[in-house]
């Protein structure tokens, strides 16, 4: 079977102090590849604990992720990753840090230099590729991070909320280049992000998650991904469409945050 | 007290001068179009004017006090009284006559030979005096030694200058301090002036004639260099070895939870151990030679490598390292290139750390026993009163200090440029 599935995955934490906290209870869900799926739900519902799972960080306490027909038994290269911020190497110089997976697998330099030169002109970094890292904006510095993952040729990549330290402008700029990536490249990819409008954009897939215990509360299939493939997100944005499923999709979230604070007073009183 | 207040005086004087007189050569660059800098580090950069003034300033003092011959004459604060000073004193016989002389004091310079001067003995019972005394000293006076009548004979002194005087007490002359001892003897204290002894304090210019002096002649058979040099080496080689094993120390207690709980008992206790309190015990096991003082420094720079590179291990972002292995590495990979390298930065500040602590420990391990070295040259020189070759030694230990601190930041600059960017 290709593809990614997550198989009735559960994840419980042991506090410290007695105790434990059930991260994600019974998750389940299918990836064919090249489908993009876009993540959404309440702070602290499982998502990065599932997507650690799923790159195989964490194992899980019950189930498992099944990758091209074999189980996932801990990170490797067919699953990149992109972190939200300050994952790069401050040590190597952008061109370096792009070219690191391709290194550490000993792929030969002329071979890794023509990737790697390929990808910065991709990411719109050509001017920038003897530079350090700490030398870069915050959009740069993801847009390394997004070449770097991508260098590495991975079947699956999974972000976790990747522009959420961006600005506004520069956002919507990554936003394109992320959809314009996928088009080209034809990857597997799961995006975590706190943005409602970033999850319907970007999501050809959208998942919403439920907390306390992390699970799926509702999927939808969405047409903007595609419409948005070297458009004008803002008219994409227009689509009649795109409000309705922004009201719905917030009211939900606000509803389950509601719950949690209600439960929390609850639980004070 | 005096010199704190000219130290204060010049202070503001010169804090008022530079900044209205040379106000229009200030900054005006980005930093002073802030206007809200309270608290923001980057907006107090030190002003090189005060640094200079400041130093200049150490050594005008240093100059005014010591009379230096660098700084005219009219700067100099009062030095002690020199030459022929005089009082009266008054003895009384038991029947109650009195007669008065004169006391002629020569007060020389301590390093200089002097006779006594010639005086006219004078007429009446009580004869006049001559005596001789060191600037900055005092001595007794035995003033009846040459009377009619003395001390057998009931005499006594009643007055200085013709103020009364008894055991114990006082009188202040033009050229000093008269005091009697219980026993009824008169001591004469020379003014001593506001300036400092130079077995206290030696000009500027002592000093640095003692350092060329020093430097062409060396010191107790060895030349300047090679004390010096002897301490530099023992602080080499002693962070050379605490460095190549407490680093891969640091980095197994980093990586492995059996050397952790291994050897934190032992790290954390011998952490806050002074390395100068480890002198009595390696001096009992290995003696005064190279090897105590090397083993000494190993120790001393052991535990602060070893710390700092556990700190610069366990201090690696997770994200990084998971970044790393979704990129492909191997663990041998993810060592080589992510936690060694993220591991610089806090491994240089501990060297850092490190030779300091050494330079210091060297030179407190050279004042208990050493044949060579900075320390030994300031420890014997101090036994002889050679005040200028201490100074000296301090000086040059400040500076060497100071040099390995700008040398170790300046390989910081170039070697791990990224430090504090994560
Ligand atoms: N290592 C851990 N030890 C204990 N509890 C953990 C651990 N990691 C996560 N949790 C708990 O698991 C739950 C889910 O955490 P997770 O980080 O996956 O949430 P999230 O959806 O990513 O939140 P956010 O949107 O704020 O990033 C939280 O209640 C959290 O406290
Ligand atoms: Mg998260």
């Amino acid at each position: 079977m290709s593809g990614l599935a997550i198989e009735k995955i559960s994840m419980r934490f042991d506090l410290p102090g007695g105790g434990s906290v059930q991260a994600l209870k019974d998750v389940s869900l299918h990836l064919k590849e090249g489908e993009l799926m876009s993540v959404l739900g309440p702070s602290g519902c499982g998502k990065t604990t599932l997507l650690n799972i799923v790159a195989g960080f964490l194992a899980p306490t019950e189930g498992q992720i099944v990758m091209n027909g074999h189980t996932v038994k801990g990170p490797d290269a067919e699953r990149g990753m992109v972190f939200q911020q300050g994952a790069l190497f401050e040590w190597m110089s952008v061109r370096e840090n792009v070219g690191f997976g391709p290194r550490m697998k000993g792929m030969p330099k002329p071979e890794m230099a023509g990737r790697v030169d390929h990808l910065l002109d991709v990411v719109g970094l050509q001017d920038f590729k003897d530079k350090a890292v700490y030398e870069l904006s915050g959009g740069m510095q993801q847009r390394v991070a997004l070449a770097r993952c991508l260098a590495n040729d991975p079947d699956v990549i999974l972000m976790d909320e990747p522009l959420g330290a961006l600005d506004a402008l520069t956002r919507e700029k990554m936003q394109s280049l992320v959809l314009k990536l996928w088009k080209e490249t034809g990857k597997t990819i799961i995006l975590i992000t706190h943005s409602v409008e970033e999850a319907l954009l970007l999501g050809e897939r959208l998942l919403v998650m439920a907390p306390r215990p992390g699970r799926i509360h509702k999927e939808y299939r969405l047409p903007f991904a595609d419409l948005g493939v070297g458009q004008d997100l803002r008219e994409v944005k227009k689509h009649p469409d795109f409000a309705v499923r922004r009201e719905e999709i917030l009211a939900m979230i606000w509803d389950m945050e509601e719950e949690i604070m209600g439960r929390m007073e609850g639980a004070g009183a | 007290m005096i010199p704190l207040l000219i130290y204060v005086a010049i202070f503001v004087v010169s804090y008022y001068v530079v900044t209205k007189v040379i106000h229009h050569a200030a900054r005006n660059d980005y930093t002073s179009l802030k206007t809200v800098t309270f608290g923001d580090e980057s907006a107090v950069r030190p002003n090189r004017t005060a640094s200079v003034i400041s130093i200049l300033t150490l050594f005008l003092l240093w100059g005014m006090f010591t009379g230096s011959t660098l700084l005219p004459k009219f700067l100099h604060m009062p030095g002690p009284f020199e030459g022929l000073a005089t009082f009266d004193y008054t003895a009384q016989l038991p029947d109650g006559q009195r007669d008065t002389a004169t006391v002629t004091v020569l007060v020389h310079p301590v390093d200089q030979e002097v006779s006594a001067p010639e005086v006219d003995l004078g007429d009446g019972w009580a004869k006049n005096d001559s005596a001789t005394i060191g600037a900055w000293r005092s001595g007794l006076i035995r003033v009846d030694q040459n009377d009619e009548f003395g001390r057998a004979d009931g005499a006594e002194i009643v007055a200085v200058n013709g103020e009364q005087i008894v055991p114990g007490g006082s009188v202040q002359t033009d050229f000093g301090r008269v005091g009697m001892s219980p026993k009824g003897t008169l001591t004469f204290e020379p003014a001593k002036g506001w300036q400092m002894e130079p077995i206290w304090l030696p000009a500027p210019e002592a000093v640095a004639a003692r350092v060329a002096e020093i430097a062409r002649e060396g010191f107790r058979g060895s030349t300047l260099w090679e004390h010096l040099g002897y301490s530099l080496f023992r602080v080499i080689i002693g962070f050379f070895f605490g460095a190549l094993v407490g680093i891969p120390l640091g980095y197994a207690m980093g990586l492995s939870d059996w050397f952790r709980g291994w050897f934190d008992p032992i790290v954390e206790f011998m952490r806050p151990v002074p390395p100068l309190a480890l002198i009595p015990l390696v001096i009992i096991w290995a003696g005064i030679g190279e090897t105590g003082k090397i083993i000494l420094l190993f120790l001393a720079a052991l535990w602060i490598m070893a710390i700092a590179a556990r700190a610069g291990v366990s201090g690696v972002k997770i994200s990084k390292v998971h970044a790393a292995y979704s990129l492909g590495a191997s663990k041998a990979q993810i060592m080589r290139h992510v936690i060694i390298p993220n591991s610089l930065p806090e491994i240089f500040t501990g060297a850092r750390v490190a030779m300091g602590v050494c330079w210091g420990t060297v030179v407190a391990a050279e004042l208990v026993a050493a044949e060579k070295g900075a320390g030994m040259m300031i420890m014997v020189a101090s036994k002889f009163q050679n005040t200028d070759i201490v100074i000296m030694g301090i000086i040059l230990i400040g500076i060497i200090g100071f040099g390995i601190d700008m040398l170790m930041r300046w390989a910081e600059r170039i070697l791990v440029p990224w430090k504090g960017k994560g």
